[in-house]
């Protein structure tokens, strides 16, 4: 399977305080190729997905996903985190074809 | 033998019958196979699970999905309809700020989006809202 310049963006604010929830979004580019597709010969094209999400704080998990082809082609997805100390998320989308394309994002607690 | 008119018409009920019988069917089975596999076999009940989607979605490839379940250890989206009725699994960790996800997902056709959640002491609840889709997404 191809690789694919999937460019992880993520969104998560700069600073926070002690225990706060913050809002965190993130989008990949993705075909997420869903194997039910013909392409113009008629023959089905092969799934080719993210298959999985995580996304730790300072090694903690926050959330971490199971992806089916019926998520939509670039990947959004979004959701909250408490940050309880100053330190780095890490994200990492995971590919059927073995890659893993990783983003990081540092906040600030005080 | 004769075949009186009302014979024919009963043989034909029948066979209409068997045509139109096993798709509704199948598709219920289908919908609770898909909720048992996440399960484990129990009957989910109602609880805190919300699931918000547009009541109309003009394109199937990309459609905004929210789930939220104060108390859920994960939740599971299904699009029964879709070729792959399994949308994604979502577990929450100890840095989880709450117990939300939004995410964009396809859908083939006018259906019922199921969410189901595993809450904390064990139990499962579920939620669904309808989308019409005008154009599917699936490109099957």
């Amino acid at each position: 399977m191809e690789r694919i310049d999937a460019r992880p963006r993520v969104r998560v604010p700069r600073s926070a305080s002690p225990g706060e929830v913050v809002l965190i979004r993130t989008l990949a580019n993705h075909p997420m190729e869903n194997g039910e597709r013909l392409d113009s010969d008629g023959e089905r094209v092969a799934r080719h997905i993210i298959h999985r999400f995580i996304c730790t704080f300072n090694g903690d998990t926050v959330i971490e996903m199971e992806i089916e082809p019926s998520l939509a082609a670039n990947p959004f997805i979004e959701f909250e985190a408490e940050v309880p100390e100053s330190g780095t998320f890490h994200f990492a989308w995971h590919d059927d074809n073995g890659d893993v394309y990783e983003a990081t994002a540092d906040i600030e607690v005080a | 033998m004769t075949i009186s008119r009302r014979r024919i018409l009963a043989v034909a009920s029948a066979g209409l019958a068997v045509t139109l019988m096993p798709l509704p069917a199948q598709a219920a089975t289908d919908a609770g196979d898909l909720i048992a596999r996440f399960t484990d076999g129990a009957t989910p009940g109602e609880g805190p699970l919300t699931i918000s989607a547009p009541q109309i979605a003009e394109n199937g490839n990309a459609v905004g999905v929210e789930v939220a379940c104060p108390g859920a250890r994960s939740i599971r989206i299904l699009a029964p309809a879709n070729p792959n009725p399994e949308v994604c699994t979502v577990h929450f960790g100890p840095r989880a700020g709450s117990r939300t996800l939004s995410t964009r997902i396809r859908m083939a056709e006018t259906m019922d989006v199921i969410a189901l959640a595993e809450m904390e002491d064990g139990g499962f609840v579920q939620a669904s809202a309808r989308v019409r889709v005008t154009i599917g997404g699936c490109g099957g």
